[in-house]
């Protein structure tokens, strides 16, 4: 019966009016906000910024990875695939055989040699998009849609295919492909021909260079016809030729290497430019450049084998680790250059099946059963996940100690609730033993704080909320304007390789945010409830 | 229905059998309360008077349930109620009992009809505020209108002076129509015209409601208007004149 109960209107009300009178509660207030608000967009810009990694990550890598210990590889993929398919058939999307030796780059910038180490990866063009987003990642829109080691003739990418803004920083790709390798072949013939001029010739009278430079583009400047035989040109000006195939002379006849290029490669960026502090890529190579790769052979011992190639076009993943390491080269080209093929039968070897799922597959599953047909001592099948484990398994830790330390934030704004409710329950000694003089049971005075620090923590993660999404909704501009006021860079597109920060915003995150943040608030508010439960009526009545 | 409405045939409203309260302050103990035995009557009005220390205001919380004898009884309205559990003192303190203090005891935060509200709001729940709040209301906004307060139902209590303050107390005091009033030198810190009148106002209560009161003061001429005194001295009832003879005249 209301009339003998002991109710708890009054805690509302005075709750609601602690709240509007004692504006030093809302320091705390502010501790929470600003703990709620951190927290939900450190979350987010992680989330954005793992999820991207996974992402690239999952793009180059194939859901499977079916690899043998032997740098030499396994032979006969064909007959491994068809094993795999009657595995676990139902579950794959497609498989694509490589080959992946670690080598060295070199090449010349300038009369020096650049070497780099390098994984030299033999894919098969035609299946090898099938697997992994590798198509993608090109430079040269027809090579996105259709892969060929063909150098193009031009036309390649001078933007960022992945960045939305389209900025202009790779002005060198312009005459990238056929015009830039006529124009460093007639530049050394030019350098060449300079020097032998001025050893033999100090007597004849000499033209100047300008016009020997005229003279010389004018005899080997492209013709309508193209630069190899009619008939092996398409309209376009691509060949026709198989791109798998070395394109080296016949033997005996001098290359010229205006008109032919060696085996096509696609490098990483990375190891062919490097991005300034403007956000410009600067390259040190462009398609149509001629490098060298050492690479050992299959057999054993190995052999280290060199060759030379034509970069043809770069591969832009975003993730730095691949740009700086990763060389593609045709499958047959580096079987055949590593002696993996069985010079009786003709048989290919190779060191690992790229397998792509379904989108409903279940990624362990087909592993498992994989392993279970395959000896382990022969073959190691991994998902991806597997393989990139340690790295997930790091940016998810770093995620929780972030996600510990920036909860400090709020135990700290938590321990100045204590520290106020404290003071205001000194404050309030004497309205405390009114309260209890008009018969406010203890618990109902514990009530009036605890529900005020849950007040508080409604407010401070509330308002917590709103400032964290408008933060997180408008990082790019915030860091845009925060970098216009300071001057200085606070996001370097050179280190991330992204063009703006990544974003996430997980509700189930936020939720364990506010939540948290409201414990700590109505957590903190609990000693200082019980002190003032505590109170004696008649002490606190003559508290003065 | 108030606790205190439980049929009774005693004709005593309060009753203190042998009360003693003793408080320890380091290692002294200071005996304030040795044995004290008073009695009001029903309708009764006592004043309760002695020199300070003598032990006046404990009695008066002790009577209020604020503090608990050491030992002895307390009894109301025929029903004992110093060793009920804790829960049920607060809520006969909040039905029951009535009180005024001398520093008028305020909330700060409310408004006069919050603070007459306030045993109200104490009471209900949100969702049994919700039906009651019309009546409660009206019923305060009345008390505040007999004591002169109707244009300052809405002042906060540093607004209001120290007469008007007391009358809010004394409206908070009734709005749960209580049983018995204790007021503890409720002119204390009042001149003497204001003093005077909340003197009056106390006996209008008992002369035309019938409410019960014990007024603790040291002041004689306040002392004379109540119809019965209890003198208090080193903490043993020295003098008790209940004024029944006077009441049945």
């Amino acid at each position: 019966m209301a009339d003998n109960a002991i109710g708890d209107m009054y805690k509302l009300l005075l709750c609601w009016r602690y709240l509007r009178t004692r504006w030093i509660a809302l320091a705390s207030v502010i501790s929470v906000t600003l703990g709620v608000a951190t927290m939900i967009v450190v979350n987010s810009v992680m989330a954005g910024f793992s999820h991207e990694m996974q992402t690239r990550i999952h793009g180059i890598l194939s859901d499977i990875v079916f690899e043998s210990h032997s740098l030499s590889g396994f032979q006969d993929p064909q007959w491994h695939i068809e094993e795999i398919e009657r595995a676990a058939g139902d579950q794959i999307a497609g498989m694509t055989p490589t080959v992946a030796v670690p080598a060295m780059l070199s090449f010349q910038v300038r009369g020096q040699w650049v070497t780099r180490q390098v994984m030299f990866i033999g894919i098969d063009p035609r299946t090898h998009a099938q697997v992994s987003d590798f198509g993608q990642y090109l430079q040269h829109p027809t090579n996105r849609e259709q892969l060929s080691f063909s150098l193009r003739e031009g036309g390649y990418d001078t933007t960022d295919s992945q960045n939305p803004t389209k900025t202009p920083t790779r002005p060198a790709l312009e005459h990238a492909g056929w015009p830039h390798r006529r124009m460093r072949v007639e530049r050394e013939r030019l350098w060449k021909e300079r020097l032998e001029t001025k050893k033999s010739a100090e007597n004849k009278a000499t033209r100047s260079v300008d016009q020997q430079v005229q003279d010389v583009l004018a005899a080997t400047s492209p013709k309508d016809d193209s630069p190899e035989t009619s008939s092996d040109v398409t309209e376009d000006g691509e060949s026709r030729k198989n791109p798998f195939q070395t394109a080296r002379p016949a033997q005996g006849r001098a290359m010229d290497p205006a008109k032919e290029q060696f085996t096509g490669i696609v490098p990483g960026i990375g190891l062919a430019s490097f991005r300034n502090r403007q956000g410009v890529d600067q390259f040190l190579t462009l398609p149509g450049d001629d490098v060298k790769i050492t690479f050992p052979t299959a057999g054993t011992p190995p052999k280290a084998v060199s060759d030379n190639f034509t970069i043809v076009d770069f591969y832009e993943s975003k993730m730095s680790e691949y740009d700086s390491n990763f060389v593609f080269v045709p499958i047959d080209a580096l079987q055949r250059m590593r002696g993996m093929i069985d010079p009786q039968t003709g048989i290919p070897s190779v060191n690992s099946i790229q397998i792509r799922l379904k989108p409903d597959a279940k990624l362990n599953e087909v592993r498992d059963r994989l392993r279970e047909v395959f000896p382990s001592d022969l073959y190691a099948i991994a998902t991806w996940r597997d393989k990139q484990g340690p790295l997930l398994s790091a940016v998810d830790m770093e995620m929780a100690v972030l996600n510990i330390l920036l909860f400090l934030i709020i135990a700290v704004a938590g321990f100045g609730i204590l520290a106020i409710f404290f003071m205001i329950v000194v404050e309030k000694t004497r309205d405390i033993g009114i309260l209890k003089a008009l018969g406010a049971t203890s618990s109902g005075i514990a009530g009036i704080f605890l529900g005020y620090g849950l007040f508080l923590g409604l407010l401070g993660a509330g308002a917590g909320l709103v400032l964290g999404l408008s933060i997180t909704y408008n990082i790019n501009q915030i860091r845009l304007a925060v970098e216009w006021c300071t001057g200085s860079r606070v996001f370097d597109p050179s280190i991330y390789y992204f063009f703006q920060i990544p974003t996430i915003i997980d509700p189930v995150t936020i939720g364990w945010i506010i939540i948290g943040a409201i414990v700590i608030a109505t957590g903190s508010s609990v000693l200082p409830a019980v002190r003032a439960a505590r109170l004696h009526a008649v002490e606190a009545l003559r508290h003065e | 229905m108030s606790d205190l409405e439980i049929p009774s045939k005693t004709p005593l409203m309060l009753e203190t059998r042998q009360v003693c309260k003793q408080y320890q302050s380091g290692t002294t103990t200071l005996e304030v309360l040795r044995g004290v035995d008073f009695t009001l009557e029903k309708e009764g009005f006592l004043a309760v008077v002695g020199q300070s220390g003598s032990g006046k205001s404990t009695l008066l919380h002790v009577m209020g349930l604020l503090d608990a004898p050491d030992s002895g009884e307390v009894w109301i309205n025929g029903r004992r109620i110093d060793n009920l559990p804790v829960r049920e003192k607060d809520r006969l303190r909040n039905s029951s009992i009535g009180m005024v203090f001398q520093a008028y005891h305020l909330l700060p935060e409310l408004t006069a009809l919050e603070n007459v509200l306030a045993p109200l709001l104490i009471r209900y729940g949100i969702f049994d505020w919700f039906t009651q709040r019309r009546a409660a209301q009206e019923k305060a906004e009345e008390l505040l209108d007999r004591f002169g307060l109707s244009d300052r139902l809405h002042h906060r209590p540093r607004q209001l002076s120290g007469g008007e303050m007391q009358r809010v107390a004394i409206a908070r005091a009734l709005i749960t129509d209580p049983q018995v009033l204790l007021a503890d030198e409720p002119t204390g810190n009042l001149d003497e015209e204001s003093g005077a009148g909340i003197i009056e106002a106390l006996a209008e209560l008992n002369q035309d409601k019938g409410l019960s009161i014990v007024l603790v003061t040291h002041d004689a001429d306040i002392a004379s208007q109540a119809r019965g005194i209890v003198r208090l001295a080193a903490g043993i009832v020295d003098i008790m004149n209940s004024g029944a003879a006077d009441s049945a005249a």
